[in-house]
């Protein structure tokens, strides 16, 4: 399976369609339709071929697989490409979903559909490329591109306040990775390869790691978002188009827990091992308080934007337990959370484009009009909460369980974040679908159409098939994920066997 | 290599100097004794004549020499650095073309002060003492005062030219002063002696003084704060295609020399030159960066800009290193491809044969000229340096070379000023993107969209295939150490 650069075929195939797009004459009916059945197309066929990395991965290896080296920029920084168990689903999750985001701007994108299509391929590209990159600049390229056309699509296709949102995410994102940047190139100068697989194996002095492990943490933690620098992330949500703001809860945000698993973690254990109180307050916070400002939310789209900020401090709970259900946990969570979260944007999308609105206020009863989009909009609330036999469940609560391993009051106080995402998540259920239709505007709403079945369906299915049998994800990820916490666990160990023989050593 | 006699030979290593001196005399007598002043002849002649020099510094195998006593050196930097003038200086004229045309600016003067200050800025780029440095230096900046005020009747620009030559004037000044204090402390004004003498010797405190001055010449010449203030009225009061050749061909050869003045006669004074550069470097990044934010017409943004990003390409100098020189040299040249870009874009802003000049009236661009706003903005995102266009590398590559010499807080403050500077670069490009549409500019030129095209493709294909000009860079670094 090695005879072809898959990876790089995946990685660069929406870019062709992009080009193809841009090639297409005219801005009539007839072009943009072109537009959007090039761009279905090659997400489709980007997604099928990524199926080919799931078939011929090899579960019981620990190695990157699917490596491909190239020349680039000269010196140790080459064109490196490969996935492991802990990348590999990621890249499956974003060739996913790019279709239903497709679908979901059929008709609701009307102004520049063309411009808009490209930004959307051009992304794809850039986050494919994130999880498939193995060499450092190459990931930095990657991350810090997916700027320029999430920028673009916020700023032109977005809300009211676009512009203000769109500066926010710009600005806080490249803040954050500038410092990473920084850290990037000392890491060259120590190591003296840019290869992340040899750096893995690298072992970075002790007090070199502690600020190395802050510059990638500014980076990540803006991304992730972590409690307080979450801040960027309501106002991009809410002003994105729906498409938009589905790639930015179920794959933007998940680069951020990506690169604490394949950098933080692995690369600096000990400041990892420093850090983890720091980590775990951080977490706790974001769950509890921003569980509770998500209460209070009266824009649907602010509420959810806010219960992915909690869902995400259970992500970076689990991780920085440094155990295998820890580790485990939050990656399960970060793929449940993708599928649940960009589902649950797809529907408000889907009364969005009736209605114009997103205020809860602006809804109510819709059960009465629509019970299938009530249905699909009762699984995601579900695995939102949480529920045994969805997604949801399965990852929150392997972290809780690694969480109580490594200190119970951090698991005790994240359990409250459960409870209270029942609160929010039920609460704006009842508000949205039950109760009397009386309001004149909703009166002749009609119910998920053929296109919009299309792009529920698979995702209910998913979100409780993963929730009765999460077997087929936690199968390929298990030696990668062994791997990570083993070789964390042994670092942590090495150090402090090295400070009791320096202990014996001096007395 | 002390023999005064001038051989064959020499003039032959000579001949791309000897072609732009003679050339531009011929064009000027064709200029003055044509009744219609000839400006298509003395224009197309000149622009022959820089490709030509082009052709000749790059196709000659003279191999690395020191010619007239080490006042002038062929190596492979100057080579590197002769060919990117001259790119710049012919680009430059290649825009104005159609300025020329159009805005009755038929002075065939025009085209032989760009010839006389590449003239200068190669000799700058080949300087081996501080008289042929002086030369050199001297013979750029009073074509460029020249140049600024070309459009006489306009105050704006009489008013630049006028402002560029008192302050210019001063700065020489300077240089020259420090040059005599060097002398007077190394009894020399060759670089390679200088060098030797002050490794023996140790910095003398009248060797320091003297290399203070010198550098502060130097720094007004790149405009790196705090001698920068004629940048922006300057950029703004000269005509554009002026402008935009002021922000390229000139900025390459006065940081050429910089580095080559550091490099070669100061090698063992690293720690004294260091720390004034690191500080120019950030005061340059951070005014730059913040600076440029309030600015309504975008020609005094693009001098911010430009202040902004001479303080990057300092940061690879401050490093000092083979790397850091490489990352110059790299910096200088895509600088240059991105700054010709851009100002490729405010040449065209045009409507109804006047020009424009607010940021403002870009608003929309990108559906009233699609192709252009796209171009414009792969161009700033590279100018403020987001990966994956041509400006990250560049970028990439200086602060690379800052943290190998240790120099983390030059590193961090310098990527910090990258992020204040992405957004004045984001809020043009929101303007053209997000605003409503302002009625359309005329039509772009033939040469005109052709540089864009040429730019546009550098800046965006530049990551799939860096390999040339890296491995160039390299070359051209090894040359000074």
């Amino acid at each position: 399976m090695s005879g072809w650069p898959i990876l790089s075929v995946i990685t660069f195939l929406p870019l062709v369609g992009a080009v193809f797009v841009a090639l297409i004459r005219g801005d009539d009916e007839v072009a943009r339709r072109n537009a959007r059945f090039v761009a279905l197309w090659a997400t489709l066929i980007t997604f099928a071929l990524s199926l080919l990395i799931w078939v011929y991965f090899d579960p019981a290896s620990k190695d990157f697989q699917f490596v491909e080296e190239m020349p680039w920029l000269g010196g140790a920084i080459a064109y490196r490409m490969g996935v492991d168990g802990i990348s590999m689903l990621f890249v499956i999750l974003t060739t996913f979903l790019m279709p239903f985001c497709i679908l979901a701007s059929w008709v609701s994108v009307t102004s520049r559909v063309k411009e808009y299509i490209i930004a959307f391929l051009v992304l794809e590209t850039l986050m494919i490329g994130v999880f498939c990159a193995l060499d450092l600049v190459l990931f930095y390229l990657f991350f810090e591109g997916g700027l320029i056309p999430m920028f673009l699509i916020i700023g032109v296709w977005g809300g009211k306040r676009r512009v203000y949102a769109s500066y926010k995410f710009f600005l806080y994102t490249l803040l954050g990775s500038v410092l990473m940047l920084v850290a990037m190139m000392a890491m060259y100068w120590e190591a003296g390869t840019t290869n992340i697989v040899e750096l893995l194996d690298h072992g970075f002095p002790a007090g070199m790691q502690t600020w190395l492990w802050l510059a990638f943490f500014a980076s990540f933690a803006v991304k992730m978002p972590m409690w307080p620098v979450h801040t960027w992330l309501p106002d991009a949500h809410v002003e994105a188009p729906t498409a938009g703001s589905v790639i930015l809860a179920a794959i933007l945000l998940k680069m951020g827990g990506y690169g604490f698993l394949r950098f933080s973690l692995p690369m600096f254990p000990l400041a990892s091992d420093m850090f983890a109180p720091l980590v775990f307050s951080l977490s706790v916070i974001a769950i509890i308080y921003t569980s509770l400002v998500a209460m209070m939310q009266e824009d649907i789209k602010k509420l959810i934007a806010y219960s992915s900020v909690a869902h995400m401090g259970f992500v970076t709970m689990g991780i920085f337990t440094g155990t295998m259900q820890g580790i485990h946990g939050g990656l399960f969570q970060m793929l449940s959370h993708g599928i649940v979260s960009g589902a649950l944007f797809l529907c408000v999308g889907v009364v969005y484009d009736r209605m114009h609105t997103r205020e809860i206020a602006a809804y109510g009863g819709l059960v009465n009009r629509m019970p299938l989009y009530a249905a699909a909009f009762m699984v995601f609330t579900m695995a939102n909460v949480g529920l045994p036999g969805t997604s949801g469940f399965v990852g929150e609560f392997l972290t809780l369980l690694a969480a109580f391993e490594a200190n119970t009051w951090v698991a005790f106080f994240a359990t409250f974040g459960v409870i209270l995402s029942a609160g929010y998540a039920l609460w704006l259920y009842r508000r949205v679908i039950f109760g009397e239709l009386d309001k004149d505007s909703l009166k002749a709403i009609l119910d998920v159409d053929r296109r919009e079945i299309a792009i529920l369906a698979p995702l209910v299915l998913l979100t409780i098939l993963f929730g009765v049998y999460p077997g087929p994800i936690l199968d390929v990820t298990a030696v990668s994920v062994e791997h990570l916490a083993q070789g964390y666990q042994d670092a942590l160990a090495a150090a402090q066997a090295a400070v009791q023989t320096a202990a014996v050593a001096a007395q | 290599m002390s023999s005064t006699v001038i051989t064959q030979d020499m003039l032959i290593i000579m001949s791309p100097e000897l072609l732009l001196a003679i050339g531009a005399m011929v064009l000027l007598m064709i200029g003055a004794f044509r009744s219609d002043g000839g400006l298509g002849i003395v224009t197309g002649g000149a622009i022959a004549m820089i490709i030509t020099a082009a052709a000749l510094v790059n196709l000659m195998h003279v191999g690395d020499t020191e010619l007239f006593g080490g006042s002038i050196i062929i190596d492979g930097f100057s080579r590197f650095m002769k060919t990117l003038i001259l790119i710049g200086s012919g680009v430059a004229l290649i825009m104005s073309i159609d300025w020329m045309r159009s805005a009755n600016m038929d002075r065939f003067e025009y085209p032989v002060l760009i010839v006389l200050a590449t003239l200068g800025m190669l000799i700058m780029a080949s300087a081996g003492d501080l008289i042929a440095l002086y030369l050199g230096l001297e013979l750029q900046s009073l074509s460029l005062y020249v140049l600024a005020s070309i459009q006489r009747d306009s105050t704006r620009s009489t008013e630049a030219g006028l402002k560029y030559f008192a302050l210019g004037a001063l700065s020489s000044g300077m240089l020259l002063y420090g040059s005599s204090l060097i002398y007077g402390f190394t009894g020399t004004i060759n670089l390679a002696q200088i060098a030797t003498m002050a490794g023996h010797e140790g910095a003398s405190v009248g060797l320091v003084f003297g290399l203070v001055f010198l550098i502060a010449g130097l720094a007004f010449k790149v405009s790196a704060v705090p001698f920068h203030m004629w940048t922006p009225d300057v950029y703004e009061g000269a005509p554009t295609p002026v402008a935009a050749f002021f922000a390229a061909a000139p900025k390459v050869a006065a940081m050429a020399l910089f580095v080559r003045v550091l490099i070669s006669g100061f090698p063992t004074m690293t720690p004294e030159w260091q720390q004034i550069i690191v500080f120019v470097a950030i005061a340059s990044m951070v005014l730059g960066a913040f600076a440029a934010i309030g600015q309504r017409n975008i020609k005094r943004l693009m001098a911010y800009s430009s202040i902004g990003h001479m303080g990057y390409a300092l940061v690879g100098l401050a490093a000092g290193s083979e790397g850091g020189v490489k990352g110059v040299i790299i910096y200088m040249a895509l600088y240059v491809a991105m700054t010709l870009g851009a100002f490729t874009c405010i040449l065209a802003m045009r409507r109804g044969d006047a020009a424009v000049e607010e940021i403002d009236d870009l608003a929309g661009l990108s559906r009233s000229n699609p192709l252009m706003a796209f171009v414009l903005a792969m161009l700033l995102f590279s100018l403020a340096g987001i990966p994956p266009l041509a400006g990250f590398f560049a970028k990439w590559f200086v602060f690379n070379a800052a943290v190998e010499a240790g120099l983390y807080a030059l590193a961090v403050i310098g990527v910090l000023a990258s992020v204040v500077g992405a957004y004045y670069y984001l809020r043009v490009i929101k303007i053209m993107y997000f605003d409503e549409p302002a009625p359309a500019f005329d039509r772009m030129s033939g040469e005109l969209s052709t540089v864009l095209g040429i730019s546009g493709v550098v800046v965006v294909l530049f990551s799939i295939y860096p390999a040339p000009l890296v491995s160039m860079a390299a070359e051209a670094a090894k040359a000074l150490f």
